[in-house]
């Protein structure tokens, strides 16, 4: 209904919002978007070619291919392993497909969501959401502090249209009206002849909410997620952990983290419990509870407490939650004179349902050679038909471990960090264990003597471990408030709907009428029922006052 | 006593799909009905007893879902099994609720065809013994998270359902489609009535897809340490989501209305079924629990 102009660059909305939402505003509001022209390059100076790019930037369709694009942008972070999440697939990526892994490196794959490429694309989409929410908030600012708009040319393009008795004049019943719009939460403006009313602001409200509460987001994760941190850490039943950067066994700082960050506390594990059941139909053992009795010390006091999955410990800054879980061998290591040399319980990293478990444990002093074993636990050991061994409950039924047993340089004074978890053997010398002839395998209290009279090794107990992850998430607040707006925004932005009505008086003295008309932004079916009850209810006050005379 | 009603739970499954099956055969044949006389009959006995059919196959359903839920004393939707059976269900509901607000039974024998199949998939497939959960799961962010997820895929589906009848009915306005075996696109609305039903639709899912991510990084902070970390399910939650996103503006955008919004709307449907169906199955992730 509203006559077009030719484009104009100052627009406050995307060139190419849609004719039923745009054709909303009347000719003169202050809106300029009413562009027919197509974007497309014409020969342009230096400025409007900035214009037009920024233009184009913040259309709707750069802000829907850009959507799509992060979408299938996301994909390969699902396909390959991805270093923030799957570190271990990303090696084992590179020792299967070494070559492969050369390229997929060099496009940064394997930080799909760090990329260069994925991070262009995001950012190119929040500044076409930031150049289109900034103009569209000025606006929607001068619309909130505007009167209604004014009453169209022509009533006969609306899609709402009434005409009904004045009961009692003219007057009169454009009072009842205006209070029935007031009542149904519309502005109004009321002439002598005539009312114009609209309703529904929030939905603009809370669509701008809505985008700038995903820009919060984003500036939260710019902002404060460089002074988060996260480590890891095993601990075995009896350790204390000291929340200080030597204690944990892998650490991943933010850019921003400092060692004053670690709030100085220790946590303890006193005892650690996992319930399995049989599943009646496979046989297979699944956890049904893991949980880790902790004692936490910070400042003066200190506390017992439960740590479980789905139930972190909030200490200092950080949470620690129970991510994993195992057995910790103690081995003893005596020398030929019966002196002990190694007392320790050992972390074995479970590699199945039933907990068989694979270990190392270096012994590089007190014995005539540096002595290095791979080793197996089974928690409850069952002999196979080939011989070897196999696990076939989590629980310790019958805990037992066997060794792979070297000798020579372990490597540990090369001044390279060492994997404890590998064993370099292609240095090395077995001198027991598989393929020797002499096998290795002990039960608690079994002590095996080592060849050549280097010593021997003892099963001495068995004690468990947790895996646990310590946090500092300092993100988490900003974001969590974004997201309420975020929500709060969508709800209300798509809970609401834009409407104006305009109600003017017709008809002769003898006859007065007024004349309803109604008009919604957008797709709206319930518009006709939801102006009818306003009709309806400043009909009804009429007869109400007609009966009360 | 438990296992009783786990092997009830199953025989009303197949007694679902079984009913389904004759839900969908009596909507197909209203169809047919109405494409031999070219959309101009009103809705037949056979559209009338196809509604009520798929509403007892939405009750016997339902005693499945509700007998599987107390068989093993939790929420019904921990397993691929239970939240294909219960998101079935949903589905179904979200169709017969939306007929009392809209008439939108032309769309019955895709929602009673995609619920027999959908059915049979889980059940075949994915079937599971009722176990107990693993201390991951044992959370009432279970109950919360998969059921907005639920939620969500069930309008996903309903407005794909739209979607689709939406391009065909738009060929056919175009002149396309006009053989004996599209005609029953004349009982159907106008491609244009069909979107904006559509976008209504869609735009619950969204927000229910919203609050399903959200829901989901507050549960992931509780059990894996991090509200978000890129795991595969969590990548394909958020290509569903920028996905919808694109539809929504889509739909707001001159050029984009249409059919290229259709088109956005189907392919986020199918990212929905891929997260469900291929990433659980084939893909590596934190979302992967006891089995399926």
């Amino acid at each position: 209904m509203a006559s077009r102009r030719p484009s104009d660059p100052a627009s406050l909305q995307p060139v190419d919002l849609a004719d039923s939402t745009s054709d909303f505003d009347s000719p003169d509001a202050p809106r300029k978007n009413r562009l027919d022209a197509p974007i497309s390059g014409p020969k342009l100076g230096p400025l409007e070619f900035v214009r037009w790019v920024w233009r184009v930037l913040t259309s709707m369709r750069t802000a829907i291919i850009l959507l799509v694009l992060v979408a299938f942008a996301s994909i390969p972070g699902s396909l390959v392993p991805q270093r923030s999440s799957d570190p271990n697939g990303v090696i084992v990526f590179r020792d299967a497909n070494p070559e492969l892994f050369q390229f997929y490196e060099s496009i940064q794959l394997f930080d799909t969501f760090t990329s260069v490429w994925f991070s262009a694309i995001y950012l190119l989409l929040f500044i076409s959401l930031i150049g289109c929410i900034v103009p569209r908030t000025l606006y929607h600012w001068r619309i909130l502090l505007a009167e209604p708009a004014a009453e169209p040319a022509s009533w006969v393009r609306l899609p709402f249209r009434r005409r009904e008795p004045a009961v009692g004049g003219t007057a009169a019943s454009l009072d009842r009206a205006e209070a029935v719009l007031r009542t149904a939460h519309y502005r109004v403006v009321r002439n002598d002849t005539s009312i114009r009313a609209e309703f529904g602001y929030l939905r603009e409200t809370g669509n701008l909410v809505f985008h700038v509460a995903l820009v919060g987001v984003l500036a939260t994760l710019a902002v404060t997620g460089g002074y988060g941190w996260s480590g890891q850490r095993a601990i075995i039943e009896g350790q204390t952990f000291t929340n200080q950067l030597a204690s944990f066994d892998s650490f991943h700082p933010g850019s921003w983290f400092s060692e004053q960050n670690l709030e100085p506390y220790g946590v303890t594990l006193e005892s650690f419990t996992a319930e399995y059941t049989q599943d009646a139909v496979n046989d297979a053992w699944m956890p049904i509870d893991f949980t880790a009795k902790v004692s936490v010390a910070e400042g003066d006091a200190t506390r017992e407490v439960v740590l479980k999955v789905n139930e972190p410990l909030a200490a200092g800054n950080s949470q620690m939650y129970l991510l994993g879980n195992g057995y910790a061998p103690v081995i003893t290591v005596r020398d030929p004179q019966g002196t002990v040399v190694f007392d320790q319980p050992v972390v074995f990293l479970s590699q199945d349902s039933n907990l068989t478990s694979v270990g190392v444990v270096k012994v590089p002093d007190g014995l005539s050679e540096q002595l290095g074993m791979q080793g197996f636990f089974y928690p409850s050991a069952v002999d196979l038909d080939s011989g070897a061994l196999s696990s076939n409950n989590p629980e310790p039924t019958n805990p037992t471990v066997t060794f792979n047993i070297y000798t020579g340089d372990l490597g540990l004074d090369s001044g390279v960090t060492a994997n404890v978890f590998q064993l370099p053997v292609e240095s090395l010398t077995q001198i027991a264990g598989r393929h020797t002839g002499n096998d290795v395998m002990l039960t608690p209290g079994d002590v095996f003597e080592l060849p050549g009279g280097l010593g021997s090794i003892e099963f001495t107990s068995l004690r468990r471990f947790i895996g646990v992850e310590i946090r500092h998430d300092p993100t988490q607040m900003g974001v969590a408030i974004s997201l309420f707006f975020v929500v709060a925004g969508l709800l209300a932005s798509l809970g609401t709907r834009r409407r104006r009505v305009w109600i003017r008086a017709r008809g002769t003295a003898r006859t007065p009428e007024l004349e309803w008309g109604g008009m919604s932004r957008g797709d709206d079916p319930r518009l006709d029922a939801s102006l009818d009850r306003l009709v309806g209810k400043t009909l009804l006050s009429a007869a109400a006052k007609m009966r009360g005379k | 006593m438990t296992n009783n009603l786990e092997s009830i739970s199953l025989i009303a499954t197949y007694s679902a799909m079984a009913v389904y099956t004759l839900a969908f055969i009596l909507f197909t044949v209203d169809l047919a009905g109405r494409a031999a006389s070219d959309g101009q009959s009103p809705p037949t006995r056979w559209l009338r007893s196809g509604m009520a059919v798929l509403l007892l196959g939405f009750a016997i359903h339902f005693g499945a879902v509700i007998t599987r839920g107390i068989s093993a004393h939790r929420v019904p939707w921990a397993n691929m099994y239970e939240f294909g059976l219960t998101a079935t269900l949903v589905l179904v509901g979200v169709f017969l609720g939306i007929n009392i607000w809209r008439d939108v039974r032309f769309v019955g024998a895709f929602v009673s065809g995609f619920a027999i199949l959908a059915l049979g998939i889980v059940a075949v497939n994915f079937y599971v013994a009722v176990s107990p959960l693993p201390p991951a799961l044992q959370s009432y962010w279970l109950v919360i998270h998969v059921c907005v997820a639920v939620l969500g895929t069930g309008f996903f589906a309903t407005g794909a359902a739209l979607s689709a009848s939406q391009l065909f009915q738009q060929s056919r306005e175009e002149g396309k489609l006009q053989t004996r075996s599209w005609r029953f696109l004349a009982a159907f609305p106008s491609s244009e009535t069909l979107e904006a039903l559509a976008y209504r639709i869609i735009v619950i899912g969204f927000v229910f897809w919203t609050f399903t991510v959200i829901a989901g990084g507050i549960w992931a902070e509780r059990a894996w340490g991090r509200y978000w970390g890129w795991d595969t399910k969590e990548v394909w939650s958020f290509i569903i989501w920028t996905l919808f996103a694109g539809y929504i503006h889509a739909r707001a955008t001159r050029g984009w209305r249409g059919r290229p919004a259709a088109i956005l709307s189907l392919v986020g449907f199918g990212a929905v079924l891929f997260n469900y169906g291929i990433v659980n199955v084939f893909f590596k992730g934190l979302h992967a629990y006891s089995g399926l």
